[in-house]
């Protein structure tokens, strides 16, 4: 009985926390304007969302939005690894001044790094648009590539880039042949929490879009919102992105479960 | 010098990390073919001086020549040796083969050439057919061949091992030991080997090279360094023996353990205080007789599988360890022999503590950088340079640090048969002798404290 009340909580738990995705995505297969009225089962606003049914402003939102994710989390994932490996070779006081310095960004609540960065590009008189968003996004995901590439750099055996040098590699292919591939389980990590990072993001974008009418898709959507109800479409669109977001997470995880694996059968 | 038949010239090596000194001055000269080993516990500098030989860090002082050349400020993909880390440091997304390549892929050898000297370097270390292995899947021995194998196909000129085998199991280490030495004499390329296991040194080398705290204590044969070591660090490091004090009567004859030897060495001088070494396996042991040249009582026996391992106390109070294939049952009386060639006598490095001072006031005076009380000195002035000298056994050490005048940590501990002669390394960085009867631990933290009679000093 006991079990049964633990477990029956667990579920109302998770019920909680998905119950208003799960209500969006149930939805978005009905073609009633007003969400909450079921009219019976339709794929029309999937097809309607795809074929240019829909205001022109929120496909070119849905496509500054994925630009955006893809350039800064490389920008960040390339950053960010060469960050890691600078603060993984300092000596140990400096490592951990750096390691917190890194940490900060992310505790920082988004509202501040917003306001902050918008005052920085105002004072600097740089023209706000697509330039700042990026930046802004890259400067907010680097700490998180630093901290999935530091743990693979602190695995990997401190002798090998050595190892490279003593064989005759110059420190860029010792870098190259041997460092990169050991990191780069963590690079794609890094650059897969970017990305989702990046689509996410409302409260640093909405500060550094500035007002030439860019729009990324959370900015979009708190307009539309706004303006008295939601588009019809934005119900599959949401849907979309969360199963999209969802399969990233899943890879993320499968991936760390097998370096897991892998490194216990190393230690065996 | 350039002559000359040394492939590796090590001069004046000195290192330092911030305040703490890790190579003081070191010297070594290695010749072509050679197998050399660096031997010395944990913290010696030898793992330091190897890398500094394979170009990994530089040294603050000094010149190192390879094969005549100075290679002193060249990086290390340009320089002519190849390295076997002890945690064999194969690149993990590597397959056997390719990890091999890697040195050859770089220099742009040709890839039929690659595959040849590929498959010979894997005969050479016995992993025929393992070329296309996860190196994730092969065991530590197999990985440390693979290591090999990686750093002899390139043909270096002198290759270097730091403690390739501490990480295998015993019976392993053994096989890998005759391997290299196999491969010594096929390669012909010079060996430069570094361990902390002196049994392994002792197996593998034509020449030892003992090195404590920074510094080159003896370099010479296996033979040489087991039989004459040259200090009672050496003498303590390498294999088992008992170190005591002794004087130098004359010629010939040593005076310990309260009475006169026979010995073979001379040209010490009359009465000149001596450290005397005695191996255990040389200390004869019979049931007790009137032949023996002193007597003792069986204190503890332990079976060692080979020999017997015994300790016996003289009736003037002194220890003594001794091997022998037949037991004698503790509380039994015993006399002993030692034959004239198997006493080693060693000049004393030091007969007391003897430091730069300088005078602060008639009563004060600075030594190793603290304030100490000492008689009143007359005809001395404050601020006057002094010699300060401390008898070993002058010196009190105290469980409470805060009693002390000063600090130190216990680094070294020699037992000299009934007392023990430790070396502390003070806050300062300077060494002081101490004799004690008390147990200490090494790396104590001690109170030391000098009483003012004690303390001896002497116009510059």
């Amino acid at each position: 009985m006991k079990k049964f009340f633990a477990q029956a909580y667990l579920w109302l738990l998770l019920a909680m926390l998905y119950a208003p995705i799960l209500i969006i995505a149930i939805f978005s297969f009905t073609e009633a304007k007003v969400l909450g009225n079921w009219t019976g089962f339709s794929t029309k606003l999937y097809t309607s969302l795809f074929s240019g049914g829909v205001h022109h402003s929120l496909l070119s939102a849905i496509e500054n939005t994925f630009i955006i994710a893809i350039v800064s989390a490389a920008i960040a994932t390339v950053l960010g690894s060469i960050a890691a490996i600078g603060i993984f070779n300092l000596r140990n006081r400096q490592k951990m001044i750096m390691n917190t310095l890194n940490n900060i960004p992310m505790l920082n609540p988004d509202i501040i790094t917003g306001i902050s960065l918008f005052l920085l590009f105002v004072s600097l008189g740089i023209t706000q648009g697509y330039a700042t968003v990026i930046l802004a996004h890259v400067t907010f995901c680097t700490p998180y590539v630093v901290l999935c590439v530091m743990p693979r750099l602190q695995q990997m055996n401190p002798n090998i880039y050595e190892a490279a040098l003593d064989l005759g590699a110059t420190p860029g292919q010792a870098l190259r042949k041997v460092l990169m591939p050991e990191i780069k389980p963590g690079m794609i990590s890094g650059f897969i929490l970017a990305f989702t990072l990046s689509i996410d993001d409302f409260a640093v974008t909405i500060f550094t879009i500035g007002t030439e009418g860019l729009e990324t898709l959370s900015t979009y959507i708190y307009a539309d919102a706004r303006k008295g109800g939601l588009t019809p479409e934005l119900r599959p669109l949401s849907t979309i992105i969360f199963v999209t977001v969802l399969l990233l997470l899943i890879t993320i995880n499968v991936r760390a479960q097998r370096a897991q694996k892998a490194k216990e059968k190393e230690l065996k | 010098m350039n002559n000359s038949n040394f492939i590796i010239e090590l001069s004046h090596i000195s290192k330092s990390f911030g305040e703490k000194v890790v190579l003081d001055d070191v010297s070594l000269y290695v010749k072509k073919g050679e197998f050399v080993t660096i031997l010395g516990p944990s913290g010696c500098g030898k793992t330091t001086l190897l890398r500094i030989l394979a170009g990994f860090g530089t040294a603050d002082e000094g010149e190192i020549k390879i094969g005549g050349a100075d290679i002193t400020n060249v990086p290390p993909h340009e320089r002519p040796v190849n390295t076997v880390f002890q945690r064999y440091a194969l690149f993990p997304h590597l397959n056997v083969y390719d990890n091999i390549a890697f040195g050859l892929k770089l220099k742009k050898v040709k890839e039929d050439e690659i595959e040849t000297r590929v498959r010979k370097a894997l005969k050479m270390v016995g992993m025929t057919d393992y070329e296309w292995r996860d190196v994730n899947s092969l065991s530590g021995g197999q990985q440390q061949r693979v290591a090999i194998a990686r750093a002899i196909i390139n043909r270096p000129q002198v290759l270097l091992l730091d403690e390739p085998l501490a990480a295998l199991d015993l019976k392993m280490r053994k096989d890998m030991q005759m391997e290299l030495k196999e491969m010594h004499k096929t390669l012909g390329i010079t060996f430069v080997y570094v361990t902390h296991d002196q049994e392994e040194a002792l197996t593998l080398s034509d020449t030892i090279v003992v090195m404590s705290e920074g510094k080159v204590q003896q370099i010479g044969t296996p033979i040489d360094i087991y039989n004459e070591p040259k200090n009672s660090f050496v003498a303590d490091f390498i294999g088992e023996s008992n170190i005591l004090n002794g004087t130098m009567v004359k010629d010939k004859l040593v005076r310990f353990m309260g009475q006169e030897f026979e010995c073979v060495d001379k040209g010490m001088g009359e009465n000149a205080p001596v450290d005397v070494v005695i191996r255990p396996e040389d200390v004869y042991i019979m049931a007790k007789t009137d032949s023996g040249m002193f007597e003792g009582v069986v204190q503890s026996c332990i079976f060692k599988g080979v020999h017997y391992e015994m300790l016996v106390t003289t009736p003037n109070g002194y220890e003594i360890m001794i091997q022998d294939y037949n037991a004698f049952e503790v509380g039994q009386q015993v006399s002993m022999i030692i034959k004239p060639s198997d006493i080693h006598v060693m000049q004393k490095e030091r007969i007391c503590n003897t430091f730069e001072g300088s005078m602060i006031d008639s009563t004060h005076v600075e030594i190793m950088g603290k304030e100490f009380v000492c008689n009143e000195q007359v005809g001395i002035e404050g601020g006057e340079k002094v010699e300060v000298e401390v008898a070993f056994d002058k010196v009190e050490l105290m469980d409470n640090k805060e009693d002390g005048t000063m600090v130190g940590d216990v680094r070294f501990i020699l037992y000299k048969g009934d007392h023990y002669h430790l070396t502390i390394r003070t806050e300062n960085g300077s060494n002081l002798y101490v004799d004690t009867h008390d147990v200490w631990d090494d790396r104590d933290i001690v109170g030391i404290k000098i009483q003012p009679e004690d303390i001896k000093i002497k116009r510059v």
